[in-house]
């Protein structure tokens, strides 16, 4: 029997994906013809499509620690507040104590905020969704505790060049975020790290018992969670110059949950790829950006992201795809 | 002898609110009680909404944009159409219940975890209130005024208003349906376990939409009681309500995983939330982000007691064959 196109589409990995993300592409150059064009100016280029790369690093750095996460059959729901806890620290300390300091003490920040995530998923055996609740709720307090309530600017140079210098180039944000791809990819595919992370996710018990730490695993990726969403706040607070504890990644977590539900990770944890979540976080800035310059209103844009949800979930649910399989055997 | 969650829930605000009256005599006093039932009457209706679904086992992200969806409606349609404000309150109505059946549908058929078909929704209602109006509509219809005029006038000067009564009939009917009704046991069985459940003969499809449903129109609910608090509808209220519902419906002692909790504990768990905000505000000094952080703190107590409960449950049962612990 001959699997039907939509089956074969379905299969393949990542090929719906990249057809989506060029899809978009295409939309967004029909609709400013000026799209594609790249210039190169003060030693930084520009243009939309950097800009799409540009805008869309931070959600790119956490769903790059999200997507382990999920992998192992977890959530993190506190990296947005994360994010305004360790923008809240660099922007407060920069200008004080240079950047090395200030960058040490965020990220430092951020894997505390990790290992106590990983802990209460780890060791105390709380579902992860309630369990990163606590810090996504309290996190925000902790951030505006930092910044005494208060919008905290800073001058700092080279905090400013994180968010709006270049690197050969290319803007310090994407450069980041592909370092930090890069470590991870090296990190969890290069061992067997990522393959022990996804038999955590498909069977915890299994695992413990086949002699996998599965503890270890959970406590390390939330902690990798916590240290990418550090410093996905240090760049976003970087780019505005400031830290605002209120609206700092705000509502960034569902943004990065989706971009790894796009990449194709299913949220009941396995297999699971870092390029494909990276895509996926490519198609949501993608969109946010052709929305803006189609000259529809901005609020436009959380109707075309709970549809996106839909149709990806409903690929990914397996009813559905039961249900495509008899209608294609029908057809023959 | 254990204690219940619930009681120490109870025990909790009993202790805070003598706290609160011991550095502030005139706490104490039944204007504060009635303002605390005001304030949070919009949280109350909607958090009970919450404990269905989560004793049921799911989640519903929606709620907080359902409100400021139905703020904006009930707003728009009032003022620039002019429709009387009953035939408005039962359109939004029907509106949510359809919209609850729907994300209770899709949960269902397609076998979605709820917490991200719940989020589309959020996204959903939130995205279709901004493109309604992103601007804040005042209503100025005389049914408002007398709502917010009437009140049962307490002995020492509180006003028991008429959004506090809604939420406290709110919360009795939600307790009779959780505790005395088939639907309600159904909802604890669905719960402690789904196969179980549609082994024995309970029409789960049904259940999960009916109980998804329950919970949007008790949003839309709480949007009327909102928009009669504030007099106006604004595509921006009620954002991150779902975080403090959930956080209620946890403190009220109702386990996250489903199967157990109370009505009762929710309403509790809004108060103390109210409670610590009150704090705030008699003290003058502290800044309100300290809410935040108590709510996180106690979140956490109230978390790890249900996990330490279930530790000594699990301990005290049959241990299970084949279990290896090092």
């Amino acid at each position: 029997m001959m699997p039907s196109i939509m089956q074969r589409l379905l299969q393949t990995r990542g090929l719906a994906q990249i057809i989506a993300l060029l899809a978009i592409l295409a939309i967004d150059r029909a609709v400013s013809p000026q799209f594609f064009d790249l210039r190169m100016q003060d030693g930084r280029l520009f243009g939309s499509l950097i800009d799409v790369l540009n805008r869309g690093a931070p959600v790119a750095l956490l769903s790059l620690g999200m997507v382990l996460v999920i992998a192992t059959r977890g959530i993190d729901l506190s990296v947005g507040a994360v994010m305004a806890i360790s923008g809240a620290i660099a922007a407060s300390l920069a200008d004080a104590y240079g950047l090395p300091v200030a960058l040490a003490a965020a990220l430092g920040a951020g894997l505390l905020c990790g290992l106590w995530n990983g802990f209460l998923v780890a060791v105390l055996g709380i579902q992860p969704i309630v369990a990163t609740l606590i810090l996504m709720v309290a996190g925000r307090g902790v951030a505006q505790l930092i910044t005494e309530g208060r919008i905290v600017t800073f001058t700092a140079p080279d905090l400013v060049w994180l968010g709006n210098g270049a690197v050969l180039g290319v803007p310090t944000p994407v450069a980041v975020v592909i370092g930090m791809l890069i470590i991870t990819g090296a990190v969890v595919r290069g061992s067997a790290l990522g393959l022990l992370i996804e038999a955590t996710g498909g069977n915890a018990r299994a695992s413990e018992l086949a002699g996998i730490g599965t503890r270890a695993m959970i406590l390390a990726v939330y902690v990798w969670c916590g240290l990418c969403a550090a410093l996905a706040g240090v760049i976003a607070a970087a780019d505005i110059m400031g830290a605002d504890a209120n609206n700092a990644g705000l509502w960034l977590e569902l943004d990065a949950i989706l971009a790894v539900v796009i990449g194709g990770t299913s949220l009941f944890g396995g297999r699971f790829s870092l390029v494909l979540a990276m895509v996926g976080a490519l198609i949501i800035q993608a969109m946010n950006t052709g929305i803006l310059l189609s000259g529809y209103p901005p609020e436009f844009n959380l109707l075309v992201k709970a549809a996106v949800v839909l149709v990806v979930l409903l690929l990914q649910s397996p009813r559905f795809a039961n249900a495509g399989a008899v209608l294609g055997r029908a057809r023959q | 002898m254990r204690l219940p969650p619930v009681a120490i829930t109870a025990i909790v605000f009993v202790v805070g609110f003598a706290l609160c009256t011991v550095q502030f005599p005139n706490f104490a006093s039944t204007r504060v009680a009635a303002n605390l039932l005001t304030d949070n009457a919009f949280l109350g209706i909607v958090a009970t909404g919450m404990t269905f679904v989560i004793i049921s086992g799911g989640i519903d992200l929606s709620v907080g944009s359902v409100i400021g969806f139905t703020t904006v409606f009930v707003a728009l349609a009032i003022e620039r159409l002019g429709v009387p404000p009953l035939v408005a309150f039962a359109a939004i109505l029907l509106l949510c219940a359809a919209f609850g059946a729907a994300m209770g549908a899709i949960i269902h058929v397609f076998d979605m975890p709820p917490f991200i078909v719940t989020l589309a929704g959020m996204f959903l209602a939130r995205g279709a209130s901004f493109l309604m109006s992103t601007e804040s509509t005042p209503i100025t219809a005389p049914l408002y005024s007398t709502v917010s005029d009437f009140a049962l006038r307490l002995p020492g000067g509180g006003r028991l208003t008429a959004i506090a009564l809604i939420m406290l009939a709110v919360v009795a009917a939600g307790a009779v349906l959780l505790h005395f009704t088939r639907f309600g046991a159904n909802v604890y069985a669905l719960g402690g376990s789904r196969a179980t459940t549609a082994l024995m003969g309970i029409p789960v499809g049904s259940m999960t939409v009916r109980i998804y449903m329950l919970s949007s129109v008790l949003a839309g609910l709480a949007g009327i009681v909102f928009s009669f608090y504030t007099a106006a509808g604004y595509s921006l209220s009620a954002v991150g309500v779902e975080l403090d519902s959930i956080a209620a419906v946890v403190i009220g002692g109702t386990l996250l995983t489903g199967g157990q909790g109370s009505v009762v504990g929710t309403l509790l768990g809004v108060l103390i939330q109210g409670l610590i905000q009150t704090y705030i505000n008699f003290d003058g000094t502290l800044s309100s982000w300290w809410t935040k952080i108590v709510t996180g703190i106690l979140l956490f107590a109230f978390i790890a007691l249900q996990q330490a409960m279930l530790g000594i449950a699990r301990r005290a049962g049959p241990r299970k064959a084949g279990v290896l612990k090092s």
